[in-house]
């Protein structure tokens, strides 16, 4: 049914430290690649070797330009991916039921038999999580990897996220945002983490970091005092030029 | 957002068929027989013709009667089960007005209300979606309901009812436009928002996208395409749907004028829905820059 349920026994959920995200784009690479061999349609691309490639994703990663007026300009990377929002809007618009938000962990799924590709649960989502396959005409979206994280045919490590497992910089966590006592929802309490356009009421389980204050360059460097200018104003021969020059 | 041919035909034709349905169903005009005949062919052809371009934008069309199963929560279902009912019992009522000249006034009743709550539906559709700020207000179901409404009264041949009608269609489109206009500024979200990496907006710009290619995304969202054009097509759109037909229905009648009407206010009514879709921006577009 698309009625969300009242409340889930977790939020399993990702935590994405936008500190540590080098924009690496291998979590990209190992979420197309995994969600193509497995569960469900494979993500396809069009004219993958053409002029114009077109592709469906799961996983992307945008890069802003922020730049504060009282500190130095920076630039982030943005992986964005399904949240597994807790008021998730592309479930309630779903007229078959082909998209749901699991009881049992919180992840927001899609039964890709019922899918009429109406497109609709991705006109809901204000955050790009949905992407209609080219190919097979069916709404593509992070599964949270679910069939890694319950596969005890893989080794314990691997029992993670494609995208968590893959990330050379640990800028990606999986876990129990329901839990308080979960490493991710200690690490979002200590780094204070946020949810992503809260005004939009979809009450995002994916928490991201922010990027820790930047050092000023002034309280580390104790060279430099010895590097100022000396005189402000020119003497003798370039004291006589600025005043001519000026008088022209 | 993308305005797909087949969604603007779907919802200029059903939301004039379901108008022109209800009117014929209340008994305006009363007419039996052949012109009877016609008038609800005209207008089951325009409702069913349009509910059958909807099914063209979808992915497996062969499933849509999957669509029928979540009403208690999705507009699109609930759409669908009101056309439903709508349909059947307006079939119900033009049997017995075509081919047994009766008046099953409380068929009649219940098939208008269903009619007006199938374009109230479809309304929904758009008006629900937060991340639409131009379509998430009150003013979209009330600009449908009052389209098909005055577009019915045009076509069931209703002249002192379309004329005051067809002329408040056309002020509530224009402040429609006037508020959808502040909508997205008015709505909070930004780039700031979506990031949460800066408080002010201006201190931060997309510096690269996430693929140099193009996506599903940006195909259905970021659709800017005659948006400069914009201020022309809403004046061409208000005196076709409206202003013309306002001018054939007061000069005296004869059916080629009210023919006209008719063409020119369908023609209005689509260059007035392509502007609902194509200057409709959703928030997703923050994300790359583009609105």
């Amino acid at each position: 049914m698309t009625l969300l349920p009242e409340k889930t026994e977790k939020k399993l959920g990702l935590v994405i430290d936008l500190d540590t995200c080098v924009g690496c784009h291998a979590c990209v690479v190992s979420c197309k690649g995994w969600n193509t061999e497995n569960y469900g349609a494979p993500l396809s691309d069009e004219n993958a070797f053409g002029a114009n490639p077109v592709g469906s994703f799961l996983n992307r990663i945008h890069s802003y330009e922020v730049s504060p007026a009282d500190k130095p300009a920076h630039l982030v990377h943005f992986p964005k991916s399904c949240l597994h929002c807790e008021n998730a809007p592309c479930v309630t618009v779903c007229p078959t039921g082909a998209s749901y938000k699991r009881v049992e962990d919180g992840i927001v799924l899609v039964n890709e038999s019922d899918c009429i590709g109406c497109g609709l649960c991705a006109w809901a989502c204000p955050y790009g999580a949905r992407e209609m396959d080219p190919v097979e005409k069916v709404m593509k979206k992070c599964t949270l990897c679910v069939d890694r994280i319950y596969n005890e045919n893989l080794p314990e490590e691997d029992q993670v996220p494609s995208c968590v497992r893959t990330c050379p910089a640990g800028a990606r966590h999986f876990g129990d945002l329901g839990d308080p006592n979960s490493d991710v929802s200690i690490l979002v309490e200590e780094r204070g983490g946020t949810d992503l356009m809260p005004e939009q009421g979809t009450l995002p389980v994916n928490k991201y970091l922010p990027p820790r204050p930047k050092n000023q360059m002034d309280d580390t460097d104790i060279l430099a005092p010895y590097l100022e200018p000396i005189a402000d104003e020119p003497d003798g021969f370039f004291k006589w030029l600025d005043k001519t020059l000026d008088g022209i | 957002m993308h305005p797909a041919p087949s969604v603007i035909i779907f919802t200029t034709l059903s939301g004039l068929g379901f108008g022109l349905l209800a009117f014929l169903c209340l008994g305006y005009p009363s007419a039996g027989g052949i012109v009877g005949f016609i008038f609800f062919a005209v207008g089951f052809t325009l409702a069913i013709g349009g509910l059958l371009s909807s099914t063209f934008h979808l992915g497996h069309p062969e499933r849509a009667i999957k669509a029928f199963s979540q009403w208690k929560s999705s507009w699109l279902s609930r759409e669908a089960w009101l056309s439903l009912f709508a349909l059947a019992l307006s079939g119900i009522y033009a049997l017995g007005r075509i081919f047994f000249d009766i008046d099953l006034a409380i068929i009649g009743f219940l098939s208008a209300f269903f009619c007006v709550a199938t374009v109230f539906a479809t309304s929904m559709i758009y008006a629900q979606l937060k991340t639409v700020p131009r379509w998430n207000s009150r003013i979209t179901p009330i600009t449908f309901l009052t389209f098909s409404i005055a577009g019915g009264a045009l076509l069931a041949g209703q002249i002192s009812m379309a004329l005051p009608l067809l002329a408040l269609s056309g002020v509530i489109q224009i402040v429609s436009w006037i508020s959808g206009d502040k909508a997205f500024a008015k709505s909070g979200t930004n780039l700031a928002t979506a990031t949460r990496l800066t408080s002010n907006s201006n201190e931060i710009r997309s510096f690269e996208s996430p693929h140099t290619g193009t996506n599903y995304l940006l195909q259905e969202f970021a659709y800017r395409v005659g948006r400069k054009h914009g201020a022309k097509l809403r004046i061409i759109g208000i005196i076709l749907a409206f202003g013309m037909p306002i001018i054939f229905l007061s000069i005296p009648f004869s059916h080629l004028i009210a023919l006209l009407a008719v063409i020119s206010h369908i023609v209005g009514i689509f260059v007035i829905r392509w502007l609902f879709f194509a200057q409709a921006e959703h928030v997703v577009g923050l994300y790359y820059g583009k609105r």
